[in-house]
């Protein structure tokens, strides 16, 4: 029980981290149809800039001023690389993207090295909120989830309840209509892809420090961001919110989880002996599949369903 | 079967909104038949309805006498029918002649071969060359489609879809935005490619239309209000009101 | 009616054909350092899989990002073979290894590739990254047939030898390397020439069209994979006989990013594209890694800049200029091609220094701050080398506008010419 609670209590606040990441790709995604491969490397360059603001000013200024620096960066991205390889078509933008990932985890190797830099959770944060059963529950992870949901509400009322959240809205389905109207459509464009960013660069702040951070962490959460978005559906904020706690708990759970798949059998009664056929296969732990797993749930959802559980358009 | 193409209480529906709107359609073989109506009637949803694009709502097709409703745009291909597009649809970065000779190559039986060249393939190079040479593009073989005038490309539009050799041909506006002369070309084109074989066609030029089909069909508001010879149609009061406009009435 | 063409490419072809084959077989015994010949078998491997790629990128239109899976499996399976070998449970000659590296590939190009091809685009790019992943992650939970971290090892030197050719010495096994790549071009260049070949260009350029001329375009695509597998799988075989060893990265991210960058570099639009862009890319990353730890970042730029301003690769760079040459029009464009060299070189001195001075900064810059830049020695922790590295960047990047600029007036009036020629 204390187990499940606190397995639990981790996978959504895990879950929460990827949804902001996961967000933010939905948004870019049903705005502009690209899948921006470099979206995890916001989520690293925002853990690393927080890590050299905070060396500077400690850690409450660097968590305003990183994702700032995050989303100029993002908006200089859809100003000067996406809006130029536009016209070569949805390959070309994922190539950019795709390129421009390996290009900022080489300026990271280039900057900060290859291995983790020290990016710690400010003291103020590192003490136990409460004891559950018998452990202690670091109140980082519950301020991890205050910001994630705060920013997330922040971000749904400015979408639904601002002008310009409006003006954001139409333009993910109907550009050219928006266009025409006379909105700058171009500006809404970097806008989002800017704030989009800027939400990843955020959860890098909160996330560098609690996770690891180092060059390879862009793309150790990448693909699992890519994995909440397909399985969600591509264009739909609901899923990805589904789909970002499914996967938060599901990962956070397997990843804990000792027994091999004989162990799973025998409880609900099957026994598999040694020598059964695929025998390597039924040894396996689920932690050891642990890293499977989000891959094998995006590749059947992309064959049976490749709407996604709530997506609203396909690739 | 003497009946080419039979559609039965065809409907299609887009959502809550009704497009077709259940559709009785027969048309024999050889018969040359086009299909008019005002914009929005449901035209080329009916085209696209027929040769598997979309999947109907409700009510059969068929082909031949054989039920063609739920299959894939290649398996009807492959019985038979083939057909153009309103938006010119051809492979754009292969010349005149390479567009032609894909749209053969399945009809000759060389389906999936990567064992023979292409080059060698006797039949298919020749049958590529006199499709080219009847739709009048001979001299630009050669070229990328991508560049070619609008009147060529639509001629290719043709030659694609007839270089196959279907029995049944469906052309989607083959004249749309030409001028009269480039009309007036297209028309015996189509005349001639489509000599023995059935072809429906959509239009909205009244006098390509008069002077192709055997017999007109009226669609309005995805209903089929009239299917008669064209002087019948001409003098049908519903079809006056709803498509040429009351001044045709004082004739 | 037989008409009779003449082709004078024909013999151009064969020209070409030769001269490479010419050029593969002379060049180690000009260039014979031990590093040389590493590059060139590399060269040639990256070739075969480059090629085997872009049956998929640049003839079928289908992005993939886990191409590696492939060729890692097709690496794995000949090197289980090559033990079997040894052990005397079976036995093929090693020339021949590569085929069992090939029909690996073919057989999970079957596996994988029925569904995957059911869509096209976006979907299918995240379906091969899915795929990729797994069997990467799947190589640590079956030990027993990925060998774990350590991987698998083999001794390619076995069996009798054939006319005194044990591979063992690393210019047999370039020699080998290089009849492979030779047949394995051959191949796929035939292949381009077929029916399928063709109509895998027509689902590129038109997948609706395609169906709509009697073609399953499910079939089309799931095919050219299945046969790219099988070339892709001829290059692991052959990577596992250069390097005798297999691990996980074979089947890796990086490996399937690698030959997507390489090809894209050379070129997908045309056949020999990817085989221009396989050694641009082994000369970045041995040659130029040789010499500074920043090869990645260098090539990472080098493939964001052409996908930004040619997206046709090094290939069509090149080819670009032919109806120039034949309109004899460049002269036009020698000086403005100087000036944006001359600038150019500006330019990459300063970004050089730049990335050269940061990155030692930041790996030993507390400890050993001294370092050689372009035969100056100078010191890290001085504020004077970055000044000029700075100065050199920015400076270079103003003054190449200005002469790229040059070099854009000078193809729009090259255009111009052209057009009024050809009206």
């Amino acid at each position: 029980m204390e187990f499940f609670t606190i397995s639990m209590l981790n996978g959504i606040s895990y879950g929460l981290l990827l949804f902001m990441l996961s967000s933010g790709l939905t948004l870019i995604f049903s705005m502009m149809g690209v899948l921006n491969f470099a979206h995890a490397s916001f989520y690293m360059i925002g853990a690393y800039f927080a890590y050299q603001i905070s060396l500077y000013v400690g850690f409450w200024p660097a968590l305003a001023i990183a994702p700032l620096l995050v989303g100029a960066i993002g908006m200089g991205v859809e100003r000067y690389g996406l809006r130029t390889v536009h016209k070569y078509g949805h390959v070309a933008e994922l190539l950019f993207t795709f390129g421009l990932a390996y290009l900022i985890e080489e300026t990271v190797h280039l900057i900060w090295g290859r291995s983790t830099v020290p990016y710690k959770v400010p003291p103020s944060l590192d003490i136990a909120a409460f004891t559950l059963f018998s452990t202690e529950y670091p109140l980082y992870r519950v301020f991890m989830m205050g910001v994630s949901v705060s920013m997330l509400i922040a971000v749904y009322l400015t979408l639904t309840r601002s002008r310009i959240g409006l003006v954001i809205q139409a333009a993910l389905t109907h550009p050219q209509t928006v266009e025409a109207l006379g909105h700058n459509v171009p500006r809404v464009f970097m806008l989002v892809f800017g704030g989009g960013s800027a939400l990843a660069g955020l959860a890098g702040v909160i996330g560098g420090n609690a996770f690891i951070t180092q060059p390879g962490m862009a793309a150790a959460v990448g693909p699992i961001v890519f994995v909440i978005v397909v399985v969600g559906g591509m264009g739909s904020l609901a899923g990805a919110f589904l789909a970002s706690l499914l996967i938060g708990v599901l990962q956070t759970f397997s990843v804990a989880l000792d027994y091999s798949f004989i162990d799973l059998a025998a409880r609900l009664g099957i026994t598999i002996g040694q020598d059964a056929p695929l025998g390597a296969l039924w040894k396996l732990t689920i932690s050891q599949t642990a890293a499977v797993l989000p891959y094998l749930l995006m590749v059947l959802m992309l064959i049976f369903r490749p709407k996604g559980i709530m997506g609203t358009r396909e690739g | 079967m003497s009946t080419a193409i039979e559609l039965r209480g065809v409907t299609k529906n887009f959502g809550n909104t009704a497009i077709i709107r259940g559709v009785d359609l027969a048309i024999p073989r050889g018969e040359r038949h086009a299909i008019i109506g005002p914009n929005g009637a449901g035209k080329s949803t009916l085209f696209n309805l027929i040769s598997g694009r979309y999947p109907v709502s409700g009510g059969d097709i068929l082909l031949n006498g054989e039920s063609i409703t739920s299959l894939k745009p290649f398996e009807i291909n492959r019985r038979g029918l083939s057909r153009s597009f309103q938006v010119t649809n051809i492979f754009q970065r292969m010349s005149v002649f390479e567009n032609i000779r894909c749209a053969v190559l399945w009809s000759l039986g060389y389906k999936y071969s990567f064992w023979h060249r292409l080059g060698g393939l006797k039949d298919a190079n020749l049958r590529a060359e006199e499709v080219m040479e009847s739709i009048g593009l001979k001299r630009r073989r050669d070229t990328f489609a991508g560049v070619l005038t609008y009147a060529e490309q639509r001629a290719l539009e043709i030659g694609v879809t007839i270089a196959g050799g279907a029995e049944v041909i469906l052309l989607d506006e083959p004249t749309a935005g030409m001028s009269r002369s480039e009309t007036a070309d297209a028309v015996e084109l189509i005349r001639k490619v489509s000599q023995g074989k059935t072809l429906i066609m959509v239009e909205h030029d009244m006098g390509v239309v008069f002077n192709l089909a055997d017999r007109i069909s009226v669609l309005v508001y995805g209903e089929v209000i009239a299917s008669d010879v064209p002087q019948n149609i001409r003098g049908n009061k519903a079809v006056q009101e709803a498509y040429l406009g009351t001044e045709a009435g004082a004739h | 009616m037989a008409t009779l063409e003449y082709r004078p490419l024909n013999l151009g072809r064969w020209v070409v054909w030769g001269a490479s084959a010419l050029v593969m077989i002379v060049l180690p015994l000009i260039f014979t350092s031990g590093f040389t010949l590493t590059l060139m078998s590399q060269i040639g491997i990256g070739i075969i899989f480059a090629l085997s790629y872009n049956m998929l990128l640049g003839q079928g239109g289908m992005l993939s990002f886990g191409h590696a899976v492939y060729s890692g499996l097709g690496a794995y399976f000949s090197a289980h073979a090559l033990n079997l070998v040894a052990k005397g449970g079976f036995s093929i000659p090693v020339a021949l290894l590569p085929l069992v590296g090939g029909a690996a590939g073919l057989v999970f190009g079957i596996l994988f590739g029925y569904v995957t091809t059911k869509k096209s685009g976006t979907t299918f790019a995240m379906i091969s990254l899915g795929i990729g992943e797994m069997v990467f992650a799947c190589s640590l939970m079956f030990p027993d047939f990925f060998g774990g971290e350590a991987g698998i090892t083999v001794n390619r030197v076995i069996g009798e030898s054939f006319l005194g050719i044990t591979y063992g010495p690393a210019i047999q096994v370039y020699y080998l390397i290089m009849a492979w790549a030779l047949v394995c071009m051959a191949a796929m260049f035939a292949w381009t020439q077929t029916p399928l070949g063709r109509m895998a260009n027509a689902v590129r350029d038109n997948p609706e069209r395609t169906e709509f001329v009697g073609y399953d375009t499910h079939m089309v695509r799931f095919l050219t994979l299945v046969l790219s597998a099988f070339f892709a799988g001829i290059a692991g075989g052959l990577n596992c006989i250069n390097y005798e060893i297999v691990t996980a990265e074979n089947v890796g991210a990086l490996r399937s990013a690698g030959v997507l960058l390489a090809t894209f570099i050379g070129g997908a639009g045309f056949f020999f594209g990817p085989i221009i862009g396989a050694i641009v890319f082994f000369v970045m990353v041995i040659a130029v890694g040789a010499m500074t730890k920043a090869w990645a970042f260098y090539l990472g730029l080098l493939f964001l800049v052409m996908v930004l301003y040619a997206p046709g690769g090094f290939a069509s760079l090149i080819l670009m200029h032919v109806p120039v040459i034949k309109a004899r029009l460049m002269r036009r464009l020698w000086l403005p091609y100087a000036a944006a060299l001359a600038t150019g070189l500006v330019l990459l001195t300063g970004l050089v220094s730049v990335v050269e001075i940061t990155y030692h900064y930041s790996l030993a810059g507390s400890t050993d701050p001294g370092m050689t830049l372009f035969g100056f020695a100078l010191d890290v922790t001085d504020t004077i080398p970055w000044a000029v590295a700075i100065v050199l960047l920015v400076g270079g990047f103003v003054i190449s506008r200005l002469a790229w600029s040059a070099v854009g007036r000078a193809w729009g009036d090259i255009i111009h010419v052209l057009q009024q020629q050809s009206a």
